[in-house]
């Protein structure tokens, strides 16, 4: 995955906040590893049909705090394995954020908290990640992105962290 | 500097470090478990689809493993999952390997301070949100996913931007029935579940002093359902006792400066502190005990690496001695250590003579994964740390969260129950 392409998808919107990752993938799944029967069971806790719903690139839209709880890297998997390229918070959970980025499965995005309100599931964006930039081709009208940080920037750009290269 | 920027200052090799520095620290223990584990190997093995080759990994002997989440072994899943797992720490040369049935085995958060496993002024990491309790021995502890142990599994350091530190003053004295579990809880509800996110927090003043090991564990435990990246306390004679108990390792402590600057300071006078219960479905949805006092349970459930320590058991064994408990009550002491040392003190007689089921060390509950989940509509009351919707079974089950002391006497009265209005034999 690189930073600088332009990235366009459908919006799936759950407009709430602290969305856990007991509901992202509840603990029972935790002891599968293999990537494509997690993504049956993504948001199972919030949204049983979820995984059926999502086409490839498609994007998910929530309120903060996104990820919050465990350390399972089964969060970002399944997610990433149901299709979806990013997701757009007001803010994410640590952890959450770390393996998304350095597991390279798909880019947390922070958004200010007026674009998760104006930006309606369904609708089709385009995320511009040179110009920090997105574009909601539906309601044509557009909302800035907060830049990734130096450090994640490269790690996205290398697809993982185990692809990065640390200059000491 | 304080204590977190000074030990992230001596792990990345630089004078000092301010919040917001993106570094990259040595680390000096990393630990996965049953669920981690596999992960991390599945890492590898995708990695190696790549045509790369992990010929051996950066230092055994820094690394430990444990068996938790899913031993029992729960189904044949679970328990591939555990040979998996042993088959990497023999190939790699991993030789601390808690395994379960194999004598002293646990809860991961729990060995690590049962063991000495991590010592003041180190680099903890591990493969578990909870990893922060260890921070309560003067280390750094965080927890981190699969592809982060695998790079430390590969290189021995690992990527941290400096958190911020926020302060937080416990003075006065702790009155009776109250315990560290309803200090961080009310702490909790009153930042929020993303109050400390990327930060760390940093307990002092003269309650945090006079806690044992175990209560400070519980305070920095909980540091996880606040967002912190991590939970610290400065070491001091309660933290060397505890360890002289248990190892003879050399340690160099790490203290923070006089004039270190915290992003927050707050100030908890203890006195006044009531037993504290968090309803479903956060860790930050507090109310009083008293408040709450009669509402129905289904089951009373005391274990996990926040609320199965022996200080915990101890507590619960108060209200549980010569009593009978009105709901299904399961005490799941957190290691085998303390298994054994609950039983040498008699309280394992005192939690099957009240009707409890005493079970073995597992976190299958706590995750609701196996070993006593919940049904659709059932309410239990639980000295762990998480109660999110389907967090210990059914979507549609509830779980409250308090003291082991609150869990007890709820247990014998059959409803959440206030132990002040309960009192103790």
């Amino acid at each position: 995955m690189k930073s600088k392409e332009k990235l366009k998808g459908r919006v799936h919107k759950y407009d709430r906040d602290n969305i856990d990752t007991d509901v992202i993938i509840p603990g029972p799944y935790l002891k599968i590893h293999d990537h494509a029967e997690l993504a049956k069971h993504a948001m199972e806790g919030l949204d049983p049909k979820f995984a059926q719903k999502v086409s490839k690139g498609d994007f998910l839209v929530v309120g903060s705090n996104f990820g919050c709880g465990s350390s399972r890297e089964h969060a970002p998997i399944a997610l990433s394995q149901t299709g979806i390229r990013a997701i757009l918070a007001t803010s994410f959970a640590r952890i959450f954020y770390r393996n998304a980025v350095d597991g390279g499965y798909l880019l947390p995005i922070e958004v200010e908290k007026s674009a998760v309100t104006r930006i309606s599931d369904g609708d089709e964006l385009e995320i511009d990640l040179e110009r920090n930039e997105i574009t909601n081709l539906t309601k044509s009208e557009s909302y800035p992105m907060k830049p990734f940080p130096e450090l994640v920037a490269k790690i996205i750009e290398a697809g993982g962290l185990l692809n990065y290269k640390h200059e000491e | 500097m304080t204590i977190t920027e000074k030990i992230l200052a001596r792990a990345s090799a630089k004078t000092s470090v301010s919040p917001g520095d993106v570094i990259f620290a040595k680390v000096d223990k990393v630990m996965m478990h049953d669920v981690s584990g596999p992960g991390v190997i599945k890492v590898f093995s995708e990695w190696e689809k790549k045509g790369k080759r992990l010929e051996r990994i950066w230092n055994p002997d820094r690394v430990w493993v444990t068996e938790d989440h899913f031993v029992p072994a729960a189904d044949r899943v679970s328990a591939e999952n555990v040979i998996t797992l042993s088959n990497f720490t023999k190939k790699y040369g991993i030789t601390r390997h808690f395994k379960y049935g194999m004598g002293q085995y646990g809860i991961c958060h729990t060995l690590s301070h049962e063991e000495a496993m991590v010592l003041p002024g180190e680099v903890y990491v591990g493969g578990d949100s909870h990893t922060n309790t260890t921070g309560a021995m003067g280390a750094f502890a965080a927890g981190l996913g699969h592809t982060d142990v695998a790079y430390v599994l590969m290189n021995g350091k690992i990527w941290f931007r400096v958190p911020e530190t926020m302060l937080f003053r416990l003075e006065g004295t702790k009155p009776d029935y109250v315990m560290a579990k309803d200090i961080i809880l009310k702490i909790i509800g009153d930042i929020g579940t993303d109050g400390a996110n990327y930060k760390a927090m940093q307990f002092t003043g003269s309650v945090t002093k006079s806690l044992s090991m175990e209560e400070r564990l519980t305070l920095t435990n909980m540091t996880t359902e606040a967002g912190a990246k991590n939970g610290i306390i400065e070491p001091d004679e309660t933290t060397y006792n505890y360890l002289a108990e248990r190892t003879d390792a050399a340690y160099t402590p790490v203290m923070g400066d006089q004039d270190a600057a915290y992003s927050e300071v707050f100030t908890y006078e203890i006195n006044r502190l009531e037993p504290i219960v968090a309803k479903p479905f956060s860790p930050g949805n507090i109310a009083a005990a008293r408040e709450l006092a009669g509402t129905e349970i289904d089951k009373a459930y005391i274990g996990s690496c926040t609320g199965a320590k022996i200080e915990d058991l101890r507590q619960a064994a108060r209200f549980l001695k010569g009593r009978k408990v009105k709901v299904r009550t399961e005490v799941l002491p957190a290691a085998q250590s303390i298994y054994m040392k609950a039983m040498k003190e008699g309280l394992i007689n005192i939690f099957m003579e009240a009707g409890a089921v005493v079970g073995p060390p597992t976190c299958g509950a706590c995750c609701g994964a196996h070993m006593g989940v919940l049904a659709k509509g059932e309410v239990c009351i639980s000295t762990t740390n998480r109660n999110f919707p389907g967090r210990m079974g059914h979507v549609e089950s509830q779980t409250y969260l308090a003291s082991p002391i609150v869990v007890a006497a709820s247990a014998v009265a059959g409803k959440i129950t206030d132990p002040r209005d309960a009192k103790a034999n």
